[in-house]
This record gives C-alpha cells, structure tokens and sequence, in this order.
C-alpha cells in the first residue's frame, strides 16, 4: 500500500505523461493523495461515493443530448460528462476541458457532451481538495421547535404564572412598621439570599466571612470552565467535579436554612418548632 | 332553503366577518407567511418551519432542536422560566412605579395606598414580590442544571461567564427592590447587607458610602436604589440577557446530550 505522498507522486507523473496542464495535474494529484489518506482502495481514481453516478443503462454517453437539463434525468448531465472526459484527457485535448469533466462530480459542471464536441469551456475555479471540508457531524434526531418545544415552554409558562398567581392571592407579601432608624429589630436579617453569609460571620471575621469569601466565591465560578479542562460532559467521568460542587451547593443551601429558621433573637440558635421562625420573605 | 334565508345567521355572520378581517390587507401586512394565524394555515413541515423563521421568533430558537433537548428533565425549562418571571416582575413593576414615589415622606403612605386603596395594587406587589424570590431562585437553580449537564464546556464557557455575571446582576435588582417599601424589614435588612460590605479592605467606607449615597441609609440611599432598581440595572440585565440567548444559538443549541 503506497503512502499518501507516494500516490501524489505517482499521478502526478502520470498526468503530466498525459499531457494535462501542470495545474489540473497537481489538482488530481491532491486529490489522489486525499483519497489515499482516507483509505480509499484504489486512490488513482474518485472512488464510488464521490464518482458521478453511471448512466442509466441504454442511455450511453453517445445519447445524452447537452439540451437534456430541463426536467428528466439530472444525472444523465455528470455522467455523460465523465464518460467523455477520459477520452478527451487522453488525447491530450485543452486542459481546461479536461478539467471541466474529470475531476469528479463536484466539477462536473460541464456540459461536454459529444453533441457538440468543439465547444470552448473555461475553467473557472480549480478547487484544491484540502481547501474542501469534510464537515464532522453526526446526524442527530432534531424535531421542530413548533410546536414540540414551544408548547412544553408554553405549558411550563401558565402553570409558574398559575402558582405564583395563587400563591400571591392567598400570602400577601410583608409590610411591617414605617422605619425607624432608632428601633433595630431583634433579630435584624438580611434577605435570604443574603442569610448564608451572614451565619457564616458567626463564624469567621467579617472581612472573611463578608468579603473574602463572596469574592472568592465569584471568582471561582467566573473562571470555572477554565479550571475544569475535563471535556466529558457524563455524570460518570466528572465525578470530581460534581462532589466538590454539590458539597458547596449543599453548604449554602444549609447556611441558609440554618439562617432562616434557626437564628432568633441575637442571632442566637432556636428551634423554630419550640419558640417559631423569625424570618420573613 | 327559503326559510332560512333573510334570516339572522350568527355563526354564518361570523364566519364572513373572520373571513374578510383574514382575507384584509392590514391582516396579511401583520401577520407574515407561515404564521399560525394566517388563512389556511396547515399542519405541514414547511408550515412548522416558517412559523419559527418568518417570525420575531427567530432570533430566540432554531427551527429545529434536538430531540433530547426538549425533554423536560433535562433543561427543566429554568433558563426559560426565569427569562418569563423577568418579563413577569417588568410588567408587574411598571405597574408599581404608577402608584411609588420614592421620597422618604410619601414612600411609606405610598406603599400603604398600594396595598389598601390601588386596583390589585396589593395582588400586583404580591406577585411582584414571590416573583422576585422565584427568579432568584430559578437562576440559582438554572445555573446548578448547567453545572450537572456540563453545558458550560467549551465552546460555551463565555455563555457561563455571562450567565454568572446574570446571577449577579439577579441579586443586585433583588437586593436594591428590598429596600424600596421602606418599612422596618427592608431597612434592617439593607442595613445588614450592607455592613458586610464595610469590610471591604483599604475603601471599605468609601464603597459602603457609594452604596448609601452618605454614612448610613437614608433618602438618598433611597432614591439612589430606586434609580439603580427601576432604571440602570433592568437596561444592563436586558443586554446580558440579549448576549446570553445570543451565544447559546451561536454556541451550537442546547448542550449535550450527556
């Protein structure tokens, strides 16, 4: 099996014997060596998938007619083109007829066939085939955003509006006593978002516990794609990952609570099922 | 028949008027090929698709997405729901500033007219209010979804960094809506939030003066939290939001599938 470079090589000496133009031959030559290093069988020539489709049969090359391109047999176009395009090649016709039929399907463009032989083409591009690119994609199942997506997002809409609807009719929101800067409410909280940072001050310096903290914390998750270089998105090989970001999650969330329900007065520990919450939304 | 006819025929009626009001120009002018709304809408795929392309639509989803994406366990609709609860507490706080002067001597007399004396003003403010704790929570949770489903992998780590800027910018309209009914709640509350902030090192006073527009809370803090509230921080939430929604298109739809 000769190496991608070797078969470059090979058919670019043979096109050159062939009398091809240097261009059209280092094109053919590229592309030889791009099907070699895709593994094609036998490089020297466009293997079936890229090749024009074979005429149907009875329908030779000698019958396709050029003013075939209204409505029936699209394929009859390449293919009559091809067929006709050794030939031409061989016997050291123009180049730039030669390339108008040869290449493969993608420059099949012409219209060469043998009804009117004479006929000047000019090659407008020479593609060079690493310049085309093979796009990676796997088919993927997709379905139609209307109505699939839009009528889920339209159900989820109705039913938050629905429960922050009645929820809002039957709690109403807290409005207590106008403020008074000289009456501090015992305990005084901060909203609840809030609240995990301040139980953690019962425990750290205020500069640690209300600013170093916060900071590091946002800081972190700014930088977090580029921390976490794993490029697995599966539960299972980012173990690491979930752990330490559950464990921080779960941290909050207990702060939190914690500060909810259990602080009373001063700040202190209470049950909130022996002397009730003190805490409002 | 010729009872029938000269007779009042409602539904008849009605159908030749829906007739005409789709058939009108101002009709075909609103509403672009493919709409829903259009005369002889049919179910078919290109009608499926152009609902989507034809429309405003567009800019927010694909035509088509993949199939694990719309399952609900896997995006729990968050991002979205919090996008909607925005869009909920926009309506409901414009609705608000009709009847909320921020002036520390009308303020409260203010909020007790809201909730006593204003149509739904009290309904209005409750859903202004669970709406907000909703959205902090939803963008909370929408950002740990993100997290469980690596969905903040390349290419689409800016997306996370503007997701994160979004839950900072989700606090702060929360944090300055806490202040604004100017009762002893909210007061204390600030009061306490924004002590941590004192202990800033080097500008710790200098930051907590900004925030309070002087040494402690008072009418300037209050009009300052207002502006801050009402004005600046939706106009810069808006842009987040557009660039959030922006680069998840452009970042290849939905993440996965796991």
């Amino acid at each position: 099996m000769p190496t991608p470079d070797e078969v470059y090589e090979q058919v670019l000496a043979e096109e050159t014997a062939k009398g091809s133009s240097p261009a059209v031959a280092q094109a053919r030559a590229k592309a030889a060596r791009v099907r070699a290093s895709r593994g094609a069988k036998d490089p020297s020539k466009p293997d079936s998938a890229t090749a024009p489709r074979k005429a149907p049969a009875g329908e030779g090359a000698a019958q396709a007619k050029p003013a075939e391109g209204g409505g029936g047999p699209a394929e009859a176009k390449p293919a009559a083109a091809a067929a006709t395009a050794k030939p031409a090649a061989a016997a050291g016709r123009p180049a730039a007829r030669a390339a108008g039929g040869g290449g493969g399907a993608k420059k099949a463009v012409g219209n060469g066939g043998p009804a009117v032989p004479e006929r000047v083409q000019r090659l407008l591009a020479v593609v060079k085939p690493e310049a085309i690119q093979k796009v990676e994609r796997r088919p993927m199942d997709r379905v139609n955003v209307w109505p699939h997506l839009m009528a889920a997002e339209f159900v989820s809409l109705l039913v938050v509006l629905a429960a922050v609807t009645f929820f809002s009719i039957a709690v109403d929101a807290p409005l207590r006593e106008l403020s008074n800067f000289n009456q501090t409410p015992n305990p005084s909280k901060a909203p609840w978002y809030f609240l995990g940072l301040q139980e953690l001050l019962r425990y750290f310096h205020p500069q640690v516990a209300g600013v170093t903290i916060p900071q590091v914390i946002i800081i972190i998750l700014f930088a977090f794609p580029f921390i976490d270089r794993n490029p697995s998105t599966r539960p299972d090989d980012r173990k690491l990952a979930i752990v330490i970001f559950s464990f921080f999650m779960l941290s909050f969330a207990v702060l939190t609570t914690i500060g909810m329900f259990f602080r009373g007065p001063g700040f202190n520990w209470v049950y909130p099922w022996e002397s009730g919450i003190f805490f409002e939304l | 028949m010729a009872k029938a006819e000269g007779r009042f025929n409602p539904r008849e009626r009605m159908s030749a008027v829906m007739d005409m009001l789709h058939g009108s120009q101002l009709w075909r002018a609103i509403f672009r090929p493919g709409s829903i709304f259009r005369r002889g809408y049919a179910d078919s795929p290109r009608n499926r698709a152009y609902v989507v392309m034809n429309s405003l639509l567009y800019h927010l989803h694909p035509v088509k997405v993949k199939r694990h994406g719309i399952k609900l366990s896997y995006t729990l609709c968050l991002g979205g729901l919090s996008f909607f609860l925005f869009i909920l507490l926009t309506i409901t706080g414009i609705y608000l500033m009709f009847f909320y002067r921020p002036s520390v001597e009308v303020v409260y007399s203010d909020m007790q007219r809201i909730h006593t004396q204003v149509s739904f003003g009290l309904l209005v403010r409750n859903l202004h209010r669970w709406g907000a704790h909703l959205m902090t929570i939803s963008v909370f949770l929408h950002m740990a979804r993100v997290f469980y489903t690596g969905a903040y992998k390349p290419p689409r780590e800016f997306n996370w960094i503007v997701g994160v800027i979004l839950l900072l910018l989700t606090l702060l309209l929360a944090f300055t809506g806490y202040l604004l009914p100017w009762d002893q709640l909210a007061v204390w509350a600030v009061t306490v939030g924004t002590e941590m902030m004192k202990n800033t090192p080097v500008i710790g006073d200098q930051v907590q003066f900004a925030l309070l527009g002087g040494p402690i809370i008072g009418a300037e803090t209050l009009l300052r939290w207002y502006t801050l509230h009402v004005l600046l921080l939706p106009f810069v939430i808006v842009i987040f939001i557009s660039i959030h929604f922006w680069r998840v298109r452009k970042d290849g739809g939905i993440s996965g599938p796991m």
